[in-house]
Order: structure tokens, then C-alpha cells, then sequence
């Protein structure tokens, strides 16, 4: 199996005139085709700071981050899921789905036919005629999804894309997304401070300590591959899992930091059990 | 209301409660506006304060979203005139009239500038301001989809802060009045404003009462054309106000 993401000893520091911010601290993990990776961590830990890296918009300081071999911006192959839609309230919900293809200036035809294939197929077709404030939380997201998959992305990072929905449509939805991403056989980075969101959908969790932000531990959740998150949810491994993941979350820092050179290993070594 | 207003304003001075020789009264407006109808210096008046008003109206918001463009474009720009601009706004700027009089001269397009000076200032704080409110999370949409600055001008920006916009033409539409009035007091030969000081000079308040509802007459009709652009452009951008 093929590895779509590798981060190398990756570090981040910010420099202002006054002084220097490490953010990511040393970070080695990698990803493969297909694999729906979980980053927990506390809020401003610099979570979405790894998106960035992964899309390119940042550089790391040192350190590599490859995406299918090559350097992010070089190749466009990641798309986004924000926290919230984004949708803009004055395009129809087909312009808004047309918002990338416009901007990379694509073939609009092409991704014409696709958004309406992928609309049909995830029961919202007829709405792209409508304006965004016409559907519900729900639908709004999946639109959004639409919105990134027409671009055909090798890569979906999504940044706490549930955190802004109600409880109940938040399950719906951590449902929906689950089905459309291993539907489309997406590799994903979900990034969330919610542990129950992280065994809900992904395949594996990196449990990412707070500033400089560094990898603690990464668990395995394969024993839940192709299993849906509502049925997840009510497993006993479920709160194992829940269990695991918040004492990693909670040990103490200087602890994980003399582990953490360890962690490279285990997560390779979890991603090949992962990928059989 | 206006008509009850109108009612006891001729009711009073019909009754010698209120003097018509310095309040006038609706009746002598009216004839005074058939007097002046027939000579034709009504419409030249209007015309010439009207044709002011909307030239610099047009010219004020056209030079301040563009210029307000131009400093969102250009952060470090933004940072050295943005304090300069708060306390030019702060000028009184009828302080500037006799400069601008001897720069310009003294005709209409003193009057002009004096109207722009009024109105641009402030189009460009509140235009800059609208387009530096656009949400954050709509900026890294943009952002992760690798949009050009160009591309998030017309297709975020520029979109997103019609609302204010139309916010602004409307505060524009009273200021431009204000300016090309104040001009007119200051330099004129012609106009309302004119009329009104020379009404004033020769103490005949019919020809000032007058003027000033003329004035109120084309300033709502001119604050309603605003109205129904905004709601026509307000369907297409799908904001309700």
C-alpha cells in the first residue's frame, strides 16, 4: 500500500522580531491511500497547522512533507472541509459547487456533470438550482463535500467540519461524511478535539500533545475498518478505544516527550497492519 | 404627517399666530413656486443643484471604493494612512473652502469638490471597513482553494460587502446634498443653495421656504431611487434589507 502522505521530522517555528515559537516540534507520521487519519489534540495546539502543511498553504521550517511523493505546492491533489459550509449566500448551490472549478479555472462542463452526478447520488438532487439558506445544517455539508470532491482531490482534510452543527445532526452527518469519503475511497486527515468523532470515523488517531505541538501516541482503531460510526458507537471496544485515547490525551507532557521519539515506529509499524 | 404639518404651519399664520413675513406660509410658497415655475428659474436652479449633487454623489462613491480597493489591496498602505484618514475625517471641511476656492476657482467645480471632500473621507473608512469584515472562514475557503487576490476581490469581497455598500451610497446621497449645498452658500451663481442665500439677502422667506422643500422634495426622491437599486441589486445578491 501505497504511502499519499509522509511527514518527515517535520518542525514549524514562527519568528517575530521579539522571539521564535516552536509549533510542530519533530514530527514523523505518514499516511496511506484510502486510510482516514484522526488528529486529537487541545484546542490552538496547532492541529490545523498540519492541514496547512499537508495542502501546502505553509512550509515547514525543516523537515519533509511529501503528498504522493512530490512537495504540496507543487502538486494540487488535497481539498478542504472547513468547520463551517462556507457556502456563499449569493450563488446557487451549483455555482457554489462550481467555486473551485472556477477559481483553478477548470473545465466547468466537466465539473458541471460531476456535481450533478455526485448531487444525485447523495440524495440532494434537484437542489442545485437553490440558494444555500434554503437547506438544512445537514445538506448544507454535504453540499460542501460536493463542493470539495468535484475537484477531484486525492486528499480530504477536514478541519472540524461537524463542530459547528447541533448534536443531532452532527451524528447524521459524522454519518453521511463517512459514507461519501470511503464511498469515493478518499485518504482523509480529520482533525477534531471531539474523541468520540475520531473513533467514530477514522482508522487511526494521533493523539497530538499541545505546544510545540508533537505526536503523543497514535492508536489503532483498525478492529472498527469498514464498520459505519453509528454502529461504532455502540461497541464496547468503543470506550476502550474512548478510554486510551483521553489518558494520552491527559499524561503529562514531559512523559510523551521521551516516548515520543518512539512513536514514528509504532505508527509505521500500525499503518502496515492497517493497509493489509 | 406632512400634511398636518403643512395644515397648522398655514392654519397659524392665517390666524396672525405666527408672522408670514418671516415664517412664510404654505399658500405663499405656492404661489411663489408658480411664480418662479413660470419664469423658469425653478428648473434652472433645480437643475444646476441637482446635476451638482449627483455628479459628486457618483464621483464620491466611484474615487472611494476605488480607492478603499486599492488600500485593502495594500496592507502596509492601509497601516500608514488608515490614522490619517480617521483625523481628515475629523476636519471640518468647510474650514477648506476658501482653499478651495483659490485652487479651483470659484465656480461649479469648487462646489463639487466641496461636496467630494464632504463625502469621500468617509466612503473610503466605511467602504474598507465593510471589505475587511468579510468572515474569516470565507477568506481560508478562498485561501485553501489557492484563490488569486484578484479572484477573492470580485468573487468574496466585493460580493460580500454590497450590504454595507448600499449603506454607503445611501449616507452618501444625504452628504452629497450637504456638500453641494454648502458649496453653493460658498461660490455660486446658480442653484438652490443659491437661491436660498439670495432669498435670505433680500429677507423674501417665500423664496427660502421654498427652496428648502424643494430641496427635501429631491432629496427623498433621490434617497428612494438608492432604495430600489439596492433592493433590485439586493434580490440578485440574496440579502434582505
Amino acid at each position: 500500500m501505497e504511502e499519499l502522505i509522509t511527514f518527515d521530522k517535520v518542525c514549524l517555528t514562527y519568528h517575530t522580531k521579539e522571539s521564535e515559537t516552536p509549533v510542530l516540534a519533530d514530527m514523523s507520521f505518514s499516511v496511506g491511500r484510502g486510510e482516514l487519519m484522526g488528529l486529537v489534540g487541545p484546542s490552538g495546539c496547532g492541529k490545523t497547522t498540519v492541514l496547512s502543511l499537508i495542502s501546502g498553504i505553509i512550509r515547514p521550517t525543516s523537515g519533509k512533507v511529501l503528498t504522493g511523493g512530490m512537495a504540496p505546492e507543487k502538486c494540487d491533489i488535497s481539498g478542504y472541509m472547513l468547520q463551517k459550509d462556507e457556502l456563499l449566500p449569493w450563488r446557487t448551490n451549483m455555482a457554489n459547487i462550481l467555486l473551485g472549478a472556477e477559481l483553478k479555472k477548470r473545465d466547468k462542463a466537466a465539473a458541471r456533470q460531476k456535481a450533478l452526478e455526485l448531487l444525485e447520488k447523495y440524495d440532494l438532487k434537484g437542489v442545485e438550482k437553490h440558494y444555500p439558506d434554503q437547506l438544512s445544517g445537514g445538506m448544507r455539508q454535504r453540499v460542501a463535500l460536493i463542493r470539495t470532491l468535484v475537484l477531484a482531490p486525492q486528499i480530504i482534510l477536514l478541519d472540524e467540519p461537524f463542530s459547528a452543527l447541533d448534536f443531532q445532526t452532527r451524528l447524521q452527518v459524522v454519518n453521511d461524511v463517512y459514507t461519501m469519503l470511503k464511498t469515493e475511497k478518499m485518504t482523509a486527515v480529520f482533525v477534531t478535539h471531539d474523541i468520540n468523532e475520531a473513533i467514530s470515523m477514522c482508522d487511526r488517531v494521533a493523539v497530538l500533545s499541545s505546544k510545540p505541538c508533537h505526536i503523543k501516541e497514535i492508536v489503532d482503531i483498525s478492529v472498527f475498518k469498514g464498520i459505519p460510526p453509528a454502529e461504532r458507537r455502540i461497541s464496547g471496544e468503543f470506550v476502550r478505544l474512548y478510554d486510551k485515547i483521553l489518558t494520552s490525551m491527559q499524561s503529562r507532557t514531559e512523559q510523551t516527550w521521551n516516548t515520543q521519539k518512539n512513536t514514528p515506529a509504532t505508527s509505521n509499524g500500525s499503518a502496515g497492519k492497517n493497509l493489509q | 404627517m406632512v400634511a398636518a404639518f403643512f395644515g397648522l404651519w398655514e392654519a397659524l399664520t392665517a390666524l396672525g399666530a405666527l408672522d408670514s413675513f418671516i415664517t412664510s406660509s404654505p399658500s405663499r410658497m405656492a404661489v411663489k413656486l408658480a411664480e418662479l415655475f413660470q419664469t423658469g428659474d425653478l428648473l434652472y436652479h433645480m437643475g444646476v443643484t441637482l446635476a451638482e449633487t449627483v455628479i459628486s454623489f457618483l464621483l464620491a462613491t466611484a474615487m472611494g471604493v476605488a480607492a478603499a480597493i486599492a488600500l485593502w489591496w495594500c496592507e502596509s498602505a492601509r497601516k500608514i494612512l488608515e490614522p490619517h484618514l480617521v483625523i481628515l475625517n475629523s476636519l471640518p471641511k468647510i474650514a477648506l473652502g476658501p482653499v478651495i476656492i483659490i485652487w479651483v476657482g470659484a465656480g461649479t467645480s469648487a462646489i463639487i469638490v466641496m461636496a467630494l471632500l464632504i463625502s469621500l473621507i468617509i466612503t473610503i473608512i466605511n467602504s474598507l471597513q465593510a471589505f475587511l469584515s468579510v468572515e474569516e472562514g470565507k477568506l481560508r475557503l478562498f485561501a485553501t482553494m489557492k484563490a488569486s487576490k484578484t479572484q477573492t476581490l470580485f468573487k468574496l469581497i466585493l460580493p460580500s460587502a454590497i450590504p454595507d455598500l448600499m449603506a454607503v451610497l445611501k449616507v452618501n446621497v444625504g452628504l452629497s446634498w450637504v456638500g453641494t449645498i454648502m458649496g453653493e452658500y460658498l461660490v455660486s451663481k446658480a442653484g438652490l443653495g443659491y437661491l436660498i442665500i439670495y432669498g435670505g439677502t433680500i429677507f423674501d422667506l417665500d423664496i427660502v421656504m421654498t427652496a428648502t422643500v424643494v430641496l427635501c422634495v429631491l432629496a427623498a426622491l433621490m434617497y428612494y431611487a438608492v432604495v430600489l437599486t439596492e433592493k433590485a441589486i439586493g434580490k440578485k445578491f440574496k440579502f434582505n434589507s
